[in-house]
């Protein structure tokens, strides 16, 4: 459904992306490693329209999406949720869910809107209550708000950015089981980038790894776990760390 | 959502306002209050944008094109400000967006904005005294008195006809501004006001959002300049256009409240009172004045009083009212414990 071929960004003399190329199937979700800075957030960027790439071909559905506008892209099947959630404090709860079923779905009727806000927010179970502020929401409430705002756009892909970075264990697991049941319940394909590896190893089907701005592994959990090159980059060179790491991974992907 | 008294209220206080007139007919109590109901729409179609951090001191440009064009087309052209009016409109509205698509397209926003439409003012105002020979200049401009039919040329020496035309131009800048507040291009505009990616990612088209305000709220404060000018029958660049109308629209809006439907309103009475107050008490020593205390007070307005007079007051109002019944059901326990 995602087809994404040679994709450089460029900013200035620097590449944060090079030569990218991966696809994603229907119904699939495909996990996004990397350490920091290695370009996972600026891919997402540029298959959400908000960074234009430099080269290369987004083939979504068919269509060629690379430097379509955010809004276009959006309202084509493909929702976003951000690293930092970026909620509109002066509207409500609702108001935020009920915004994104609006425009990000063609604008059609007040009452589809709100439907789909009411939905969307039973699905990532925050209260459908219409006056409920956002200022009342701790981490966890704002990354469920993140990606209830992205479901009411209704996508066909979701490209899932860091969603588990400041929760505590019990809430991590919740949030990638969450995941899951957006994929097995709403049919959904996912991408999902995360740095916590081991919660992301036991959900994803395929794991793509980047380090400075490529491409280094591609494939099953378990398989990329193992690779040497990953093992290194990302991970790190400390032996004893890097073994452990490795150990966990493996067991969250067996498990 | 508006509550059945409310709507009461507002209906009530139509009817007085529509009859009042009738019953209190002094010319000049009347005159001020024909002023500030046009400015007040003036101040309304302001904060259309104002209050969706669009500030903008260009609207003192789109006001006098209002006012100019109209005039101008009637004088040379001859031709009736019924067309005219919707032709300056059309033109203000043109030059909106000849403005506001690069500023929106480019991410031009906060001050920068602010600085360009500063410069739009400015524009309009030397291109209104540059082509003195058509305009008048700064020494200002008289519509040519109407010869034949007074409806056609939208000209009335009757100030209760001039109160009732103001009072239904301020109506529609509440509805205009109530229908506004309450579809989905608010939620819109607020969410793009903080965050503009964040709202492009919720589907949101920003620039076109941001245009369809600017144009909304251009068109009205150009509608607001032809009406001063047929009303007053007399404009000067200064008095309708320039940069010290805009700074004057900016400073009643934020004096009355912003994110309030009747703020400019209020701002209107207060602006308006106080030029009249300085004009009576002190003369022509006081010409300028008015300019003064409206810079003191905007500095000590954004630090004390960010939301107005009306939007602190409302405010204060709310909890109190929740105060009260939480105060109430706590009564009810006491006197019928279990209830």
């Amino acid at each position: 459904m995602l087809e994404v071929s040679g994709l450089v960004k460029r900013f200035g003399g620097f590449t944060a992306v090079n030569n990218v190329s991966f696809r994603v199937d229907q119904g699939e979700i495909l996990g996004l490693i990397g350490p920091n800075g290695s370009g996972k957030s600026t891919i997402f960027n540029m298959l959400s329209g908000t960074l234009a790439p430099t080269s290369g071909s987004i083939l979504f559905a068919g269509h060629e999406i690379a430097g379509l506008a955010p809004h276009r892209i959006i309202n084509g099947g493909i929702g976003r949720t951000f690293q930092i959630p970026r909620p509109f404090r002066r509207l409500s709860i609702f108001e935020n869910v009920a915004l994104a079923g609006f425009y990000g779905q063609g604008r059609h009727s007040r009452a589809r809107a709100e439907a789909a806000a009411e939905r969307s927010l039973a699905m990532v179970g925050l209260p459908t209550d219409r006056h409920a502020s956002v200022d009342g929401l701790g981490a966890a409430g704002l990354k469920k708000l993140e990606l209830a705002k992205a479901l009411a756009t209704a996508p066909k892909l979701l490209l899932a950015d860091e969603s588990l970075g400041g929760l505590d264990e019990a809430e991590m697991d919740q949030a990638a089981d969450m995941l899951r049941n957006i994929r097995d319940e709403l049919g959904i394909t996912i991408i999902w980038v995360e740095h916590i590896m081991g919660v992301l190893m036991r959900v994803v089907d395929r794991v793509m790894v980047l380090d400075h701005g490529e491409k280094i592994s591609e494939g099953l959990p378990s398989a990329v776990a193992g690779d040497p090159r990953v093992i290194e980059v990302y991970l790190g060179t400390d032996a004893e760390t890097t073994q452990a790491a490795a150990a966990e991974a493996r067991r969250r992907a067996g498990g | 959502m508006m509550g059945q008294g409310r709507l009461a209220a507002w209906g009530i206080g139509l009817a007085a306002l529509v009859a009042l007139p009738f019953v209190y007919r002094d010319p000049y109590h009347l005159h001020i209050l024909v002023l500030i109901l046009i400015w007040s729409f003036a101040y309304t179609s302001w904060s259309m944008m104002g209050r969706f951090g669009l500030v903008s001191l260009g609207h003192g440009g789109f006001m006098g094109i209002g006012a100019y064009v109209t005039a101008l087309l009637w004088n040379h052209l001859g031709l009736s400000p019924w067309i005219g009016i919707p032709i300056s409109m059309a033109a203000a509205g043109t030059l909106a967006l000849i403005v506001g698509y690069p500023c929106f397209r480019f991410r031009i926003t906060g001050h920068y904005f602010v600085l360009v439409t500063l410069a739009l003012s400015g524009i309009v105002l030397q291109v209104i005294t540059a082509t003195r020979d058509y305009t008048g200049g700064s020494l200002g401009y008289t519509p040519n008195r109407a010869s034949g039919n007074r409806l056609l040329a939208l000209q009335f020496d009757d100030k209760t006809t001039w109160y009732l035309i103001a009072l239904a131009v301020w109506l529609f800048g509440i509805v205009v501004w109530h229908w506004v507040d309450r579809s989905m291009a608010r939620y819109a505009l607020e969410a793009i006001s903080e965050d503009e990616d964040a709202a492009a990612a919720a589907g949101v088209d920003v620039t076109a959002e941001k245009l369809k305000i600017t144009l909304l709220s251009a068109l009205m404060t150009a509608l607001a300049g032809a009406i001063y000018c047929q009303y007053q029958m007399f404009i000067t660049p200064d008095t309708v256009s320039g940069i010290a109308v805009s700074l004057q629209m900016v400073f009643a809006a934020i004096v009355g409240g912003l994110f309030v439907s009747l703020g400019p309103t209020v701002g209107a009475i207060i602006t308006i009172l106080l030029a009249e107050t300085l004009r009576i008490g002190f003369g022509t020593k006081a010409v300028g004045w008015d300019n003064l205390v409206y810079g003191v007070l905007l500095v000590l307005f954004i630090i004390f009083l960010p939301k107005g007079i009306l939007g602190s007051l409302l405010d204060r109002l709310k909890p109190q009212r929740k105060v009260s019944r939480a105060h109430e059901q706590e009564a009810v326990q006491i006197v019928r414990p279990g209830a």
